[in-house]
């Protein structure tokens, strides 16, 4: 079944075109993955699936089962199962990652209408999703990714992912900044998701990632645009060939 | 200037609160006398105006305008009322002092308690012998007006030695609508004291009603205190409130002040380092809404040396509202190996909203480290994303943020339990935003 679908969709930021009419659909259970060169559109992709302020969708749509995903408020999206994980996620001094990690998921479950899930109940799972992704206690009790490494930044994004139970996974540039022990871990965490019915969208920049987090569909964006789908051999060639000979396609 | 500016009708309306009070006003022939003289500097003065260097930013002629008459005494009604306000704001395990529209009241207070372990009297008993209670070393007209006008407060002499085995807290109810009270207190602590003192100022029920408080502290050597001042008053009220702390050696004093009430509202205060090796902690928080004025001003005057000095102020100003926070440090000639800083933050909730910092260093010995920052802005826009993303509400999402500012200055509050007490506060106040 489909879960996510943008159809031709065309974004703006500051009166500059930066998707020219992107098109493509996420089943239940995908993995996809998103390649391209620094400005190809990707990261604007997952933000205007997120709902980052600051984009002006101009034509096209986006459907998240079945629903005008545009419409809804951040959190709204969040709450219907949309996760984004950020490339570079930011810092909160003064908020405990476990008191955030609490509010988010209860203000989630509200919006759900579910009722508050309790505090051991909590605790347990937060204990169990952190041990298992070489996340110490002691880090809960910080400030949101206050001095964390960028693989542990990485890691606690993870560790949401796996709290919050999203059917839609985007992760945005994951690898970048990791070095191969991190990333094995994160990737580790991210596959321990998957499942029939979760699905991911991978972007990245290089193969590299996709030996961890394997695809089943890759995705070629240049200049605001797919340009290419296929398989998983698809990101092997581009490993092989480069960019350039989707430049002059786009 | 000031003279011509004096003679408004602001004056004559003093001039008649005050006959029309004096009879009500406790103290020996003696302390009438200071009383008098108190009033005619206030009347030579006028309310503070925006020439008055100190009171630029909280012009009080315009702000407030006149004085209030003196509030009557609370009938059986008021502390009726008053004591649902105590057990509402009564901070667990401490020994209460209630003070209602500026009349101690025994009934609803824990005095046989306290007298185990403090001296205690009230302002009306102490002024049958000491008139040197309403006298201070300033100048300032709202002072002045204090030590004319005060009808009671509390005395607390802390001995030498003495841990306190609960804290005191001062709680001052206002139930009279359209009154002023006025207050003075004094807390004389000894050598090697342990103390927790905090002051709470509510309303029960009373509207647009004003308060005048003066409070005197002092600390014996090597003692240890913690000071808080929690003002929640009435959101039409006026709370001015002054301060004045003299520290001697080898002393932790931990300041804190709360504002989240009154439409107006000035805490000033003046801290003395007078004893070489001691840490002054001092501390504060604004949170402003709708049109409120609140305004802290602290003077810090390292007077020896090799004392240390930290101030951590917040404020988080919301639609129309206008903090102030200015901060001196005056460091002596003789006050070497002086170290003293201060950083204060503003956070602007809506474009309307204003925050006046002026930071002030004065510096007259050569071998110090001081130093003061300050910034205005805006919540962070890609953490308010982060949060949303994370499937926070937009309101929801700015209380987070919001806690996690002014926690910078709460967490300066050693004790576990007073500082979730004060987080509380802050928590209703979001909760009154959303």
């Amino acid at each position: 079944m489909a879960l996510l679908e943008v159809k031709d969709l065309k974004v703006r930021v500051e009166e500059r075109e930066i998707l020219h009419g992107l098109t493509m659909t996420v089943n239940e259970g995908e993995i996809h993955a998103i390649m391209g060169p620094n400005g190809s559109g990707k990261s604007t992709l997952s933000h205007v699936i997120a709902g980052k302020p600051g984009y002006e969708v101009t034509d096209g749509q986006i459907l998240f089962k079945g629903e005008d995903l545009l419409e809804m408020a951040p959190e709204e999206r969040a709450a219907k199962g949309v996760f984004l994980a950020f490339q570079y996620p930011v810092e909160i001094p003064g908020v405990t990652t476990m008191n955030f990690l609490r509010t988010a998921l209860n203000a989630q479950r509200k919006a759900r209408g579910e009722s508050e899930l309790m505090v051991p109940d909590f605790l347990k799972k937060v204990r169990e999703v952190s041990k298992s992704l070489n996340i110490p206690q002691d880090m809960l009790k910080r400030g949101v990714n206050v001095g964390f490494s960028g693989g542990e930044k990485k890691r606690n994004e993870v560790l949401q992912m796996a709290l919050f139970e999203p059917s839609l996974c985007i992760l945005d540039e994951m690898d970048s900044g990791l070095d191969i022990d991190a990333l094995r871990i994160a990737a580790d965490g991210v596959n321990a998701l998957h499942s029939p019915k979760r699905a991911m969208v991978v972007i990245t920049h290089y193969q590299r990632l996709l030996n961890y987090i394997v695809p089943d569909i890759v995705h070629v964006m240049s200049k605001g645009r797919v340009v290419k789908s296929g398989g998983k051999e698809l990101a092997l060639e581009l490993e092989a060939s480069g960019y350039a000979q989707f430049e002059d396609a786009a | 200037m000031n003279v011509a500016v004096a003679k408004t009708g602001n004056g004559r309306a003093v001039s008649d609160l005050f006959a029309s009070a004096e009879g009500r006003l406790p103290g020996s022939p003696a302390v009438v006398a200071v009383r008098r003289e108190a009033f005619e500097t206030y009347e030579r003065l006028g309310l503070p105006h925006r020439r008055i260097e100190e009171w630029k930013y909280t012009d009080l002629r315009a702000l407030v305008g006149e004085v209030l008459s003196l509030a009557a005494s609370p009938d059986v009604a008021a502390l009726k009322r008053a004591a649902e306000a105590v057990k509402a704001n009564a901070i667990e395990g401490a020994r209460k002092l209630v003070l209602v529209d500026g009349v101690f009241a025994a009934d609803l207070s824990d005095v046989k308690a306290l007298a185990a372990e403090v001296g205690f009297k009230t302002l009306r008993e102490a002024l049958e012998k000491d008139a040197g209670l309403l006298k201070t070393a300033s100048t300032d007209a709202v002072i002045a007006l204090n030590a004319a006008m005060a009808t009671d407060g509390v005395v607390l002499d802390i001995a030498a030695g003495t841990q306190l085995s609960a804290p005191i807290q001062i709680i001052h109810v206002a139930t009279a609508s359209s009154a002023a009270a006025f207050t003075r207190s004094q807390v004389a602590i000894g050598k090697g004291v342990r103390a927790t003192i905090i002051e709470t100022f509510v309303a029960a029920g009373a509207k647009a009603y004003q308060v005048n408080d003066a409070v005197i502290v002092t600390v014996g050597d090597d003692s240890d205190v913690a000071h808080i001042r929690l003002m929640d008053d009435a959101a039409d009220a006026v709370n001015i409130t002054s301060q004045f702390v003299t520290i001697g050696a080898n002393v932790k004093f931990n300041v804190f002040n709360m504002t989240t009430g009154a439409a107006v509202s000035r805490l000033q205060g003046f801290i003395t380092l007078a004893g070489e090796g001691s840490e002054l902690s001092a501390n504060g928080v604004n949170l402003l809404q709708k049109t409120e004025h609140g305004d802290t001003t602290l003077v810090v005057d390292h007077a020896v040396p090799n004392c240390v000095s930290r101030e951590v102020f917040r404020a988080v100003i919301d639609d129309r509202a206008h903090s102030v926070f200015q901060g001196r440090i005056i460091v002596r000639p003789d006050a070497q190996k002086t170290d003293g800083k201060m950083m204060t933050r503003a956070l602007l909730l809506s474009d309307e909203a204003e925050a006046d910092n002026k930071p002030e260093l004065e510096i007259f010995a050569d071998d110090v480290s001081c130093g003061h920052g300050a910034t205005a802005g805006a919540l962070d826009e890609s953490l308010l994303f982060y949060l949303k993303a994370r499937g926070l509400p937009e309101k929801q999402a700015q209380a987070l943020l919001i806690q996690a500012f002014v926690g910078e200055a709460i967490e300066q509050i050693a004790d576990d339990g007073l500082r979730e007490h004060v987080i509380g506060i802050a928590e209703r106040w979001l909760e009154r935003r959303q």
